[in-house]
């Protein structure tokens, strides 16, 4: 048996590889995907915590955290999309005004 | 030891993935290997007795958003990041900064070693302190969830229903209505 800190530990190495990508990347589409490499390893606490307190809790969080994430690449995708339209670039730092 | 064996060999794999993911310059490698990663964290659900999420996790992560992320990387058809002059004199590039950014994160990775190190209770093995409950029964899951959390479910039926709107109307042409 696999302790629990393991999975924890998995978890956190997945979601700062999550947080560096929004960081370090200069693609809107990568920065969607970093997001949900981190909604990822928050289920995996999720689903190892209710599976140590023997409760299916944990896995009926997942679920929403998976309706969110679909939500959330949808309209964000659509952003990216609109985007894309106005300035013909992907760059984060080429969207700095609100108004053009 | 088949099982610990199992969970090192998916956690690498999830793990070397996401790295990887990061790495790639092309984003269509990006989306490709996340269904990889995906497919490892599913793996490891089944080992936690989770097998509803895990096959959840490939219909609706692997085969919906994935597919739909490709979709868009195909659609604008932009697949290398242009480093532009700006992007390289961006004022958080400078080697001062960039090392105190540095520093505070090795603290906070010291910080979480040692706050996960003086947790004693985390050493027991997943699922040795209920005794096997059904945890893994679909059955047990459906009533739950129609049941005490029937008003989330009812919310997130709103939500993605507002979500579909939203994406209907900003990847809409200007001009059209």
């Amino acid at each position: 048996m696999i302790p629990l800190h393991h999975y924890l530990i998995v978890s956190a190495i997945l979601f700062a590889i999550g947080t560096a990508g929004v960081f370090l990347r200069r693609n809107l589409i990568t920065i969607l995907l970093s997001i949900e490499i981190m909604l990822n390893a928050v289920n995996l606490t999720f689903v190892a915590f209710g599976r140590y307190r023997g409760d299916v809790d944990g896995q009926i969080i997942t679920f929403f955290v998976m309706t969110v994430a679909a939500a959330e690449a949808a309209v964000g995708l659509a952003l990216i999309i609109a985007l894309f339209r106005h300035r013909e670039s992907l760059n984060p730092d080429a969207f700095t005004s609100l108004k053009w | 030891m088949p099982e610990v064996v199992t969970f090192y060999l998916l956690a690498g794999l999830a793990v070397v993935a996401s790295a990887l993911v990061i790495g790639q310059r092309n984003p269509m490698y990006s989306v490709l290997l996340l269904i990889v990663s995906f497919a490892a964290l599913a793996g490891l659900y089944i080992q936690l007795d989770a097998p509803f999420v895990a096959v959840a996790q490939i219909i609706i992560y692997a085969g919906a958003i994935m597919v739909l992320f490709l979709f868009v990387v195909m659609l604008l058809n932009a697949p290398q990041e242009d480093a532009a002059e700006w992007d390289r004199t961006h004022p958080l590039r400078r080697p001062g900064i960039a090392r105190f950014g540095a520093a505070l994160a090795g603290v906070l990775i010291l910080q979480l070693a040692y706050a996960l190190m003086r947790v004693n209770e985390l050493e027991a093995p997943v699922g040795s302190q209920t005794g096997g409950a059904a945890v893994s029964s679909v059955r047990e899951l459906g009533r739950v969830l129609f049941d005490r959390h029937a008003f989330a479910f009812e919310a997130t039926s709103v939500l993605i229903l507002v979500a579909m709107v939203g994406a209907v109307v900003l990847a809409r042409r200007e001009g059209q209505s």
